[in-house]
């Protein structure tokens, strides 16, 4: 088979897997899994295949992409649409994370929902995500990743009310689905006004092409394209939804809610980056945002309870790291830590899921503590996830977030540098009191949950270590040597063109370990280690050697002198109550004062029009007695009058 | 006064007049229909005596004359059909009692 038919056959298959998963998978019952992990692990082979291809520069992927054309998705006159797959090496990047995650996530997901009665429908769905996803990062035209875009957003919402029994779950899926919708407009309004201004939707072309526009509009469109990246990847102040997206099963909080699904915000901005080199103030805008997020989320998480809350601040902070490296012009930095993200976090969430099932479901850390003993393969796991998010060298983490933070320093953005130092700390804080909480010190649960603590079967194992080795080593594959880097080099065809508008013809600086770009290293890795130690001596550690109690006592007198800080974060700086108060409250009085007026005043006059013709009618009725005679006089009477009036008048 | 136009329309006008009176005025669908005869024939008289009064006219008058009278048979055939039909239904003649069309 040549590569026509195999880049369209890794968006198709789990498109199979879905339909014969959807129509007989009742019938499979515990064997359901069986043909969507197939079918996902055929698509794995293939993009990895299509990725070594694409990323050694080989035909035919080359250096410029390699092209489908599938079929003429909508001719009608001057608006053209064609339907084709396009793979460059950043749709390589996204296809490794996507299937790989993905294929991991799936076979987690046999040990995870074996006991749930929905155990067919779920791989049904995920398989449904699969397809929307791999035709997100494929599609060549807006128009098609418009369609994969609302594709994601539908499997999100199935798969956050997956248990839609829970009130809470179903509540969780609807918040996500509106507040997604939100962003959508803007990017559905961003795509007409490319269609407007350049009359095509291929992506190609339109980044040709679109030096023609001028600087207003451009700062527009990608303001616009910007918006439903914000929605996807839940960029402040539509922000909201994926923390409460965790009402979900877990295995779909690490693949769409982690790992994949809002990378996709990340990866269109990535995309169309020549349209933003040409608008510097909408650039300005994605690195302020992006910042902002990563402050406010990190910030958050720093006082969560509840486990998977915790990494789903985790990942908004560390998707505003990427929206900031974007807006500063570090776009392979913004798809380094893309990919490294996707695993680490992918790992933690898997890992967290783990946790949560030994402990017989119960997601509150107040529950928990000391489980390194009991569970010991996710513990270590988890601990290189949380060592790598928190940017100690040498994993994953830290070579990528060194390098948003060098590049955003380098490129004149000091405060995004400056706030993303502090969130580097809170990173390191957060996540190493998750781990104090969780792994070490004692139980503080019930005995009968202790007792019954048991490590996760292979099926869930197996994958969270598949996972922890690129969430160790990832950053050291593709981030050395520092300054020239493999991941540079991928992708360097994609950004080359934005870069040289962004820059201006400017000299890329130099690396230099020794000089400032050792120091930023220093520092950042110098308040990681700091984040770390102290979450160490709040709440406790227990590696090797080296045994610190909890101190719970020292906790409380810490949050009773910052009562304010520490009440925003435990409420989550109050954006839900703001939201409810704005949109709940006053746009629901402004909602029932609108459909009085439509009730009272537009249907009132319509229904008095209505009525009074009635009205007239049933009086009118009278007249017609159905009598001849009367009729006659009538004529009789109207002919007189019409000759007597035209003697009398007309004749004199 | 026998050769006289004015006299042939005072006739012509009375017998029309006639006929509109027993038409509004009588309850027996026939004698309503023999009353619409009686206005025909009114205007007919009416038409003639141009026809003989007026030489320019020429043969004109008589023409028109004919063809109400053709049209007034069929009208009067078509009138009484319908008359018996309804009276076969109704079993009456008079129009005051034909009030079906009302509501």
């Amino acid at each position: 088979m040549s590569w026509d038919q195999l880049v369209p056959l890794i968006a198709a298959l789990p498109l199979g897997g879905f339909c014969v998963t959807a129509l007989i998978g009742r019938r499979l019952g515990k064997g359901a899994h069986w043909i969507p992990v197939l079918a996902v692990f055929a698509a794995w082979l293939i993009s990895m295949a299509a990725a070594y291809l694409a990323l050694s520069g080989t035909a035919p992927f080359g250096a410029g992409g390699f092209d489908v054309r599938l079929f003429e998705w909508i001719p009608a006159g001057s608006f053209q649409v064609n339907a084709g797959f396009y793979v460059d090496n950043l749709t390589a990047c996204l296809l490794i994370v996507v299937t790989t995650i993905g294929l991991l996530v799936h076979v987690y997901s046999i040990g995870y929902m074996s006991h749930d009665p929905g155990y067919w429908r779920f791989f049904a769905y995920l398989n449904l995500f699969m397809f929307s996803m791999l035709l997100l990062v494929l599609a060549d035209s807006f128009l098609v990743v418009f369609v994969a875009w609302e594709l994601v957003g539908l499997c999100s919402y199935l798969l956050i009310g997956f248990w839609y029994r829970k009130r809470s779950a179903a509540l969780a899926a609807k918040k996500a689905f509106i507040v997604n919708r939100v962003g959508d407009i803007g990017f559905a309004l961003g795509i007409m006004l490319i269609f407007v201004s350049l009359g095509t939707l291929d992506i190609r072309e339109v980044i040709a092409r679109v030096g023609e526009l001028d600087g207003a509009r451009i700062t527009i469109i990608s303001l616009l394209i910007f918006a439903g990246a914000m929605g996807k990847s839940a960029q402040f102040p539509l922000h909201v939804w994926l923390p409460d997206a965790m009402e979900g099963p877990t295995p779909v909080s690490a693949l769409i809610h982690a790992a994949t699904m809002v990378n996709a915000g990340v990866y269109l901005v990535a995309r169309t980056n020549p349209i933003f080199a040409q608008a510097p103030s909408a650039l300005v805008v994605v690195a302020a945002i992006g910042i902002f997020t990563a402050i406010l989320a990190a910030s958050i998480a720093m006082t969560q309870t509840d486990i998977k809350r915790v990494l789903a601040y985790s990942t908004l902070s560390q998707l505003g790291y990427m929206f900031a490296a974007l807006g500063v012009g570090a776009w392979t930095a913004a798809i380094f830590h893309l990919m490294t993200h996707g695993f680490f976090k992918g790992l933690l969430f898997l890992g967290s899921g783990s946790v949560i099932h030994a402990v017989h479901e119960e997601q509150d850390m107040r529950q928990m503590g000391g489980l390194a003993r009991k569970i010991p393969i996710t513990y270590v796991t988890m601990l290189i996830g949380s060592l790598a998010i928190a940017g100690i060298p040498p994993l994953a983490g830290f070579f990528s977030k060194d390098e948003i933070l060098g590049e955003s320093f380098k490129n004149g953005f000091v405060w995004v540098w400056a706030v993303g130092f502090a969130v580097a700390g809170l990173t390191a804080f957060y996540m190493f009191r998750l781990m104090g909480l969780t792994f070490w010190g004692s139980f503080r649960g019930p005995k009968a949950v202790w007792d019954r603590v048991h490590e996760s079967p292979p099926v869930m194992t197996i994958p969270l270590v598949l996972l922890a080795i690129p969430a160790a080593l990832l950053g050291m594959a593709l981030g050395l040597p520092f300054g020239a880097n493999t991941i540079a080099a991928w992708l360097k065809p994609v950004f080359e063109g934005g870069q040289a508008v962004l820059r201006g013809g400017a000299e890329e600086a130099t690396f230099s370990l020794f000089g400032v770009d050792g120091t930023l290293i220093l520092a950042s890795v110098t308040v990681a280690v700091v984040g770390l130690v102290v979450a160490w001596r709040l709440f406790g550690a227990e590696l090797a050697g080296l045994r610190l109690a909890a101190r719970p006592e020292r906790v409380r007198e810490l949050t009773a002198r910052l009562p304010f800080l520490y009440r925003a974060s435990l409420n989550k700086w109050w954006f839900d109550d703001l939201y409810h108060l704005l949109f709940i409250v006053i746009g629901g009085r402004i909602a029932a004062a609108i459909w009085w007026f439509d009730r009272e005043v537009v249907d009132g006059t319509v229904n008095t029009i209505g009525g009074g013709t009635i009205e007239a009618g049933r009086g009118l009725r009278r007249i017609q007695t159905g009598r001849v005679q009367n009729y006659a006089l009538g004529i009789a009477v109207g002919l007189i009058v019409m000759a007597g009036s035209y003697l009398l008048l007309i004749e004199r | 006064m026998s050769d006289s136009l004015d006299a042939y329309l005072v006739l012509s006008g009375l017998l029309f007049a006639i006929g509109s009176f027993g038409f509004l005025a009588r309850r027996n669908a026939i004698s309503m229909l023999m009353s619409i005869e009686l206005m025909l024939n009114g205007v007919n008289l009416a038409i003639v005596s141009f026809g003989a009064f007026i030489p320019a006219l020429g043969a004109q008058g008589s023409v028109i004359a004919l063809i109400v009278i053709a049209v007034a048979a069929a009208e009067a055939t078509v009138g009484l059909a319908i008359v018996i039909a309804i009276f076969r239904n109704k079993h009456t003649p008079l129009v005051d009692e034909y009030d079906s069309m009302k509501q």
